[in-house]
């Protein structure tokens, strides 16, 4: 298919490198070295896109990253991506892509009906329109979501890779433009680490798509040059398609490289810790705001001469230029130069007489000095433009208007350096009063911005500046200068008279009435909305934003962000700095979370912990639950099993014949030292003086603040050492918590901790047979009750594999804790297993555990407390020492810890015993027809037990213990169970069984 | 991300690091001694200091040693390292004031 607005020669794109491609479902040709704007703009294809609130038709804006009007959803299925701007959008062959925020097509637009309706559609109109009642918000907001969408997210899994790289270097410069690469030039000669990061395909920058010289050549043959010796330097790293997107404290700076879909990884996260930055982000062009200035066909006047020299492709046919600089003529020229009939410089300076403008009178280009353009004709694409003369004041037009037919108007209100890395650095940007923009202020960090990010515009200037900025940063990097004298390259610097900043250009009819004057194209936002929030009253930029949205859409402001604040100030009476500058944040360029996550997703995503037995588990029909990191088995499924079934079966083998439990998961914590007892003395509630060699304790550790923070039992295997066993999910904390104590409080004491938890494997037997299975397997260890009593531990074989055995029971039962190094674990396990067959030996999961230490009122650390439990509310108070300190004792003595009405662990039975409550229902003790009904506590453990034929439950009620006997209702959905208040201990409440 | 040297250890990332809260900030020797409120201020009182402040940080993937920091809660940048027990660096802590 022909290519209608392709030029026959020139551009830097490949005439023999043809590639397909679909653009809402049409086929079309480019070329490689095409982005997907240039490809449609060859195709005559203008007409891209829908506006966000309005769907007025939108066509390509500008040519760079900055473009509001061409978000497209590129491919569809898994690698689908909503929202990219076609301009940044390399072509390759195949590629499909749609418009967004259009239906049922961009031509026929069903909500357009929007456009007739914004009289009654004013700024923040959903915010008071929506506002109540806020339960139809859910409602209002899905209707909104879908009239305003912005393309749709990937709903499939994403199929591609992405790595995160790190590094650090000398000298980071951002952009690889002229100044960009006269910086890297500069540092890479003193032998500097230097990485530079363009994010086009080509570096250049704006060289790519201007008709510069230097050093008397194309100023392309430059960049080749500058490239290949780059290239040639063994420290310095190119990355093209890399966008500096995040910086970070202590010169920490995120990119983001798009690799393409040829290598392995699509895209890489790179993460440096850079020396010194240069920052050559380059400038983005402004629009200016005029009536109806968002028709397809009006374009940025440096983007339509990039179409014109970099991609040899005529936007239009006759254009006409709109301007208040000089910069616009080199488009006029350019145009001329690529066979576009350029009609006429519209330009609002009253006198324009710089080289420029002398250039395009030297070649016969129109000029109408101190005139605007007023209206433009066309809806889909502009035929005509208006154009009145200004008035001496330049706030009015006079006159008769003057039609000019044209379908392209290149607009330019100057240039806005690009300052959101140096925003991101901390620094804040500098209003140049002069000139009417913001410039990079004092640097907060090490980094320097150079070239037009930095408010310098001339070609010559930009080469000096990044020149004398790398040599700058290399030295600042601790390298020496280069020996040899490089000369910078020669440049004829054109001179160039003032922009004359007109923030929105007058018309026939006051802003706000027959036309709409868009000041953020990306949101719809307009100079009368913004007009509109001064006069309701929101004085400051930021609160402007929130309420108009304006800069908030994925473009974040980059070409509206100036105007916004210029007409703000105007209404207030105030200057533009007064009224505030943004604060860009991260990241400049959306990024894709497939990018921030990398590798670490699936099983990559947290690292899995499993004990020495796993394997068994798995092969003996075990569904896990995580805790922690860990994998444990939840219960032991067999065939026709529901898991309450099994839960049951487990239950009762534990207190009928024996049970087995994998327990290698809880913290240990080898403690040695001559201090050590004293250690646990300042961090348990409880005394451990008295404790003999080769005895065991409970202990409960508090935080600070008297609350319940962890539990366990801990061992006396020497005279200076102790094993501390912890929660298996709080193994972690409880070690880093002795460790900040020892190391920050109390360096005196004379402590070694070791976390062990990984080296032994631990099996629980429980039950009335464990003693005669185990005894089996050992000779030296004498488990006669007398001989081996309840919370003592002994040392010894078992199966021949060395062991410390611990009489300790969170079941109530008879048990028996066999720890042996981790190597051995499923060795022991599985000969019990095999030896315990004769006594129907069950192994048990977590949920059987819960269940057992439930039935005994035994409390779980995080599941009995949260952080507002103290051991008191516990009913605990035997475990706290009267006679010495501990963490956290200080705090049971406050007035809050004493109130009488505090929560307290008590037991609850339902009237109906099959009944099992949710935990976390609440429960009330007057039940009302509806809510609000006082709630005095909630359930925090429930189940079903098989041992007692019925469902228990443990609850946190205020006053419980007082409330013993009492009934208590329990709202839920669909029923009100009511349940009695009893003691937690619902099994052998005297402990004769684990002393058995 | 900040970049904080480890006294044992040397510069590293961050993300190896926990930050423990305002530095210096002795547990009181006889807690039965204090009133409700003198105990609720070593217990719930921070600074929050814009500008020099000195605070708690633990090499928690690394050598699990504590130390202080001097970091100015406004630039982030951190004038001074030293170790558990030493004596804040009064005057470096103020040269951070200083403009760089
Ligand atoms: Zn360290």
């Amino acid at each position: 298919m022909a290519q209608s607005h392709r030029l026959s020669d020139g551009g830097r794109i490949d005439r023999e490198q043809p590639l397909g491609f679909t653009f809402n479902g049409k086929s079309y040709q480019g070329y490689a070295g095409d982005t997907l704007a240039s490809a449609l703009l060859a195709n005559g294809v203008m007409l891209v896109g829908r506006s966000f609130k309005y769907h007025r038709p939108r066509g390509i804006l500008s040519a760079g990253v900055e473009e509001t009007n061409a978000p497209v959803q590129l491919e569809t299925g898994p690698r689908t991506e909503p929202n990219l701007p076609a301009t940044e959008i390399e072509l390759y062959d195949g590629l499909s892509a749609a418009s967004v925020n259009c239906w049922p097509s961009v031509e026929i637009d069903a909500m357009e009906v929007n456009d007739l309706l914004s009289r009654l559609m004013p700024a923040a109109f959903y915010y008071k329109t929506f506002m109540w009642p806020a339960r139809f918000w859910m409602s209002y907001e899905k209707a909104i979501r879908q009239a305003a969408g912005l393309g749709t997210t990937p709903v499939h899994r994403d199929p591609d890779r992405y790595d995160k790289m790190h590094l650090h270097c000398d000298v980071l410069v951002a952009g690889g433009g002229p100044a960009g690469l006269a910086a890297a030039l500069a540092a890479g000669r003193t032998g500097a680490r230097v990485v530079i990061a363009e994010q086009q395909a080509e570096f250049g920058g704006a060289l790519l798509g201007e008709r510069d010289e230097i050093d008397g050549a194309p100023a392309i043959e430059w960049v080749a040059a500058a490239l290949a010796e780059l290239a040639a330097m063994p420290e310095v790293r190119l990355l093209p398609r890399t966008t500096v997107f995040g910086y970070y404290d202590h010169n920490f700076v995120a990119l983001l490289e798009h690799r393409g879909d040829t290598v392995g990884t699509r895209k890489r996260l790179w993460k440096v810790r850079v020396k010194q930055t240069v920052l050559a982000t380059g400038a983005i062009e402004r629009p200016l705001v005029f009536a109806d200035n968002d028709r397809p066909g009006i374009m940025l006047a440096g983007a339509a001469r990039t179409y014109a020299n970099r991609f040899a492709v005529t936007p239009g046919r006759r254009a006409v230029i709109f301007t208040n600089n000089d910069d616009a003529y080199r488009t006029a020229l350019d145009l001329k130069a690529a066979g576009v009939e350029v009609a006429c410089v519209v330009d609002l300076r009253g006198d324009p007489d710089g080289d420029l403008p002398d250039r395009a009178d030297a070649q016969g280009i129109e000029v109408l000095g101190g005139w605007a353009v007023t209206a433009v004709h066309g809806r889909k694409r502009v035929n005509a433009v208006e154009v009145m003369a200004l008035d001496a004041s330049g706030e009015a037009v006079d006159g008769e208007p003057r039609r000019i037919d044209c379908d392209l108007v290149c607009v330019s209100g100057g240039w806005n350096p690009t300052l959101h890395l140096f925003s991101q650095s901390g620094g804040r940007a500098r209003f140049d009063a002069a000139r009417s923009l913001f410039v990079p202020g004092d640097s907060m960090q090490a980094e320097c911005s150079v070239g037009a990010a930095n408010g310098t515009f001339g070609l010559a200037s930009c080469l000096t500046e990044g020149h004398e900025a790398g040599a700058a940063a290399a030295a600042g990097a601790g390298r020496r200068r280069s020996q040899k004298r490089i000369s910078v390259p020669r440049v004829a610097e054109t001179v160039e008279g003032a922009w004359r900043n007109l923030w929105v250009v007058p018309g026939k009819h006051p802003v706000g009435r027959r036309a709409k004057h868009f000041v953020d194209l990306h949101n719809d936002v307009t100079a009368a909305d913004i007009q509109l929030s001064a006069r309701e009253g929101y004085e400051s930029v930021e609160h402007t934003k929130r309420y108009t949205t304006l800069g908030m859409g994925p473009d974040q402001g980059k070409t509206s962000n100036i105007a916004g604040l210029a007409i703000l100030a105007r209404e207030r009476g105030a200057d533009i700095p007064d009224v505030g500058t943004t604060t860009f944040r991260p990241p400049y360029t959306p990024v894709t979370f497939g990018a921030l996550a990398g590798r670490d997703i699936g099983p990559l995503a947290d690292p899995v912990r499993r004990t020495p037995m796993h394997h068994w588990h798995e092969r003996a029909g075990a569904v896990f639950e995580d805790v922690g990191q860990w994998k444990r088995p939840r219960y032991y499924h067999r065939p026709s099993e529901t898991m309450g079934d099994a839960v049951d079966r487990e239950c009762l083998a534990a207190r009928n014949s024996v049970a087995i439990l994998d327990a290698s998961t809880l913290g240990k914590i080898d403690i040695q030292g001559p201090d050590a007892a004293e250690l646990l003395n300042r961090v348990y509630t409880n005394a451990w003086d008295a404790l003999a060699v080769d005895r065991c304790r409970y202990g409960l550790m508090l935080g600070e603040d008297g609350m319940v923070m962890d539990d366990g039992v801990t061992a006396r295997l020497g005279e200076n050492r102790y094993l501390m066993t912890t929660t298996t999910g709080n193994a972690a904390r409880v070690m880093g918590w002795l460790e900040e104590w020892l190391q920050t409080e109390w360096p005196e004491l004379k402590v070694h901790l070791t976390s062990v938890t990984e080296q032994w494997a631990t099996v629980t037997l429980s039950g009335p047979h464990a003693r005669r299975l185990l005894g089996a397997f050992t000779t030296d260890i004498d488990l006669d009750a007398k001989a081996f009593p309840f919370m003592s531990l002994r040392q010894g074989t078992v199966a021949g594999i060395p062991a410390r055995v611990f009489r300790i029971s969170f079941t109530g039962e008879s048990s028996f804790e066999i720890n042996v190094p981790a190597g051995y674990g499923l060795a022991l396990w599985t000969a019990l297993m095999g030896a315990g067959e004769k006594y129907g030996i069950t192994p048990y999961g977590t949920e059987a555990m819960h269940v057992l230490r439930a039935e005994k009122g035994f409390i779980i650390v995080g599941q009995e407390t949260d952080g507002t439990v103290t051991p008191v509310d516990l009913g605990m108070d035997w475990v706290l020492s009267k006679k010495k300190d501990f963490i956290g004792k200080r705090s049971l003595d406050r007035a809050d810890c004493q109130r009488l009405d505090r929560k307290q662990l008590v037991g609850l039975l339902t009237e109906d015993p099959n009944s099992v409550l949710p935990e976390g229902a609440q429960i009330v003790s007057e039940l009302r027809d509806k809510p609000p009904m006082p709630m005095i506590g909630h359930v925090t453990s429930s189940y079903f037990s098989a041992n007692l034929g019925r469902s228990i439950a443990l609850a946190l009620v205020k006053d419980g213990r007082a409330r013993q006997g009492q009934t208590v209702h329990v709202p839920l959905d669909d029923r009100t169970p009511r349940a009695v208040i009893a003691d937690p201990a619902f099994y052998d409440p005297e402990g004769d069984r684990l002393h058995g | 991300m900040l970049l904080i040297s480890c006294p044992w250890c040397g510069a590293r990332d961050e993300t190896e690091f926990s930050c423990g809260g305002e530095a210096h900030i002795a547990r009181p020797a006889d807690p039965n001694a204090l009133s409700d409120a003198e105990w609720a201020d070593y217990l719930f009182m921070r600074k929050n200091t814009r500008g020099p402040y000195l605070e708690r940080w633990v090499h928690t993937a690394g050598c699990r040693r504590w130390f202080n920091v001097a970091r100015d809660t406004v630039t982030n940048e951190i004038t001074a390292v030293y170790k558990m027990g030493a004596k804040p660096p009064r005057a470096r802590a103020k040269a951070s004031r200083r403009k760089r």
